[in-house]
């Protein structure tokens, strides 16, 4: 279950930041893979829309510890909290 | 006094893609006017409009640039992107800390608008594209021309209903005169055929059902279209000096407010506009050969564009032509100036008056020669072009043939 949502994660990052799923590593920052702003908007609206579930990103504070973004592995964590806590 | 010339024009209507496209079908009467197909039409009452059926946006930019450019945007780029390589101009560092970006639009990016809003309100969505704002504002034309041309001088969006890009030509071509800047790219864009822009237009009971017959005592109402024209403006010596090709001169700009009614239109209105553009310009009346109408074909509008053009032009009306090419363009709102100067520049550089197309019946009210259903060969060496729009607000251009 959570491989699969970590899959699922790496996939919608990958196409964001036009990679191949493969080069996106859990240590990746959104950073090293040329992510901006409104990249990483676009990415919690397709987490948002894949999985159904609300996702506490504010683009002001994208350090606040409600919805770590520092790396890919920290995003998908994030998720499967979100989506365990969804039931 | 610094002199503004034309140098390079671009556009996407419903009679083609390009400047040549549109001008041939002008010539030809044309009419761009037919069913729609870009949306769907289940439940419209009046389904036929200008659609420039030849434009898809996936032919002109990629899945990225589409992510965040509504279709008007899309439309505004194209023309821009026609106009300024039309022109030549290089924008230098130095000039585009000069160059102007003022674009009209009334309605900004309708469809994408639409498309979300349909998603929350009727599809129960809990949330909309994350670029849902920048696609739909008003000024993302505006602002998208300056960013992919490295424009950095003043830059803003004008939304004045049907005189918009009327009002915006009229502005930059003021700043270019008065030396506020030395060019400016400047027209207008418009995309508003959405279901809700047309269930809109259906509740004021002024569009056709059948085509756009301005002038003609048969006319039926307007037609909705979308498209976009983008001119280069320059300042003349500068022009010269690069060797440009001049398309025309533009030498006078007038605006009024009727301060009468919300879509009324008002003869006074319309006649104090041509009046200030003419006197902007330095020009008699007896000067103009040929008027770009209004002309939207809805009888308040063309009966009272004409009467004010005899009162401001008074015996030398009966030697005008007037023509209304929204017969073949549609009404492209926040476009139609642009479109339709694009025509009056061209029956200046040619001497060929695009004509009123889909006249049937003369009007004792609006008996002026209306250049009817076919292009007239004529010595144009003045034109004036009209935009009178809901709310009241006017704008008028004032443009020369340019004689070296």
């Amino acid at each position: 279950m959570s491989d699969d949502i970590r899959q699922q994660v790496r996939t919608i990052v990958a196409e964001q930041a036009m990679i191949d799923v493969e080069q996106v590593t859990p240590d990746s920052t959104m950073d090293d893979l040329g992510l901006d702003s409104l990249g990483l908007v676009e990415i919690v609206f397709a987490i948002e829309e894949q999985f159904g579930v609300s996702v506490p990103y504010n683009a002001n504070e994208p350090n606040s510890e409600d919805f770590d973004i520092s790396s890919v592995k920290a995003v998908e964590d994030g998720v499967i909290k979100l989506v365990a806590e969804k039931g | 006094m610094r002199r503004v010339v034309v140098t390079g024009a671009g556009v996407v209507s419903a009679l083609g893609i390009g400047y040549d496209a549109h001008v041939a079908a002008l010539r030809e009467a044309r009419s761009g006017i037919g069913p729609i197909e870009l949306i769907e039409t289940d439940g419209l009452n009046i389904p036929i409009a200008a659609e420039a059926k030849g434009y898809v946006g996936t032919e002109h930019f990629n899945r990225n640039e589409l992510t965040l450019r509504d279709r008007v945007t899309q439309m505004a780029l194209t023309a821009t992107g026609e106009a300024v390589a039309a022109s030549g101009i290089e924008i230098s560092d130095e000039l585009a800390m000069r160059t102007a970006t003022v674009i009209g639009t009334s309605m900004g990016g309708q469809h994408t608008q639409d498309d979300n809003y349909r998603l929350i309100y009727r599809d129960g969505k809990q949330r909309v594209h994350p670029f849902t704002v920048p696609k739909l504002m008003a000024n993302a034309p505006a602002s998208w021309i300056s960013m992919e041309h490295g424009l950095k001088g003043p830059a803003w969006s004008v939304s004045t209903a049907c005189a918009s890009s009327n009002h915006a030509i009229g502005q930059a071509f003021h700043m270019i005169r008065s030396g506020m800047a030395d060019a400016a790219l400047t027209g207008g864009a418009e995309s508003g055929l959405t279901y809700g822009v047309l269930k809109a237009w259906e509740g004021l009971r002024v569009m056709s059902k059948d085509t756009c017959r301005p002038f003609s005592k048969t006319r039926t109402g307007m037609v909705q279209g979308e498209g976009a024209a983008i001119l280069v403006l320059e300042e003349l010596e500068a022009a010269k000096a690069r060797g440009a090709v001049i398309l025309g001169e533009v030498v006078g700009f007038g605006m009024t407010a009727d301060a009468n009614d919300i879509v009324q239109p008002s003869l006074d209105g319309a006649a104090r506009a041509m009046g200030a553009a003419l006197t902007d310009a330095r020009v008699d009346p007896s000067e103009v050969a040929y008027i770009n109408a209004h002309g939207t074909a809805t009888a308040a509008n063309d009966k009272t564009e004409c009467a004010a053009i005899r009162q401001v032009f008074g015996d030398h009306a009966d030697r005008l032509l007037v023509s209304s090419t929204k017969s073949m363009h549609g009404h492209c709102i926040g476009a139609a100036g642009a479109l339709e100067m694009v025509a009056t520049l061209s029956a200046l550089k040619s001497g060929i008056v695009p004509p009123t197309a889909n006249f049937e019946e003369a009007d004792p009210d609006c008996d002026l020669d209306v250049v009817p259903n076919e292009a007239r060969e004529a010595d144009v060496a003045c034109a004036v072009s009209n935009s009178f729009a809901f709310g009241g607000l006017n704008a008028v251009l004032v443009a020369r043939r340019f004689d070296e």
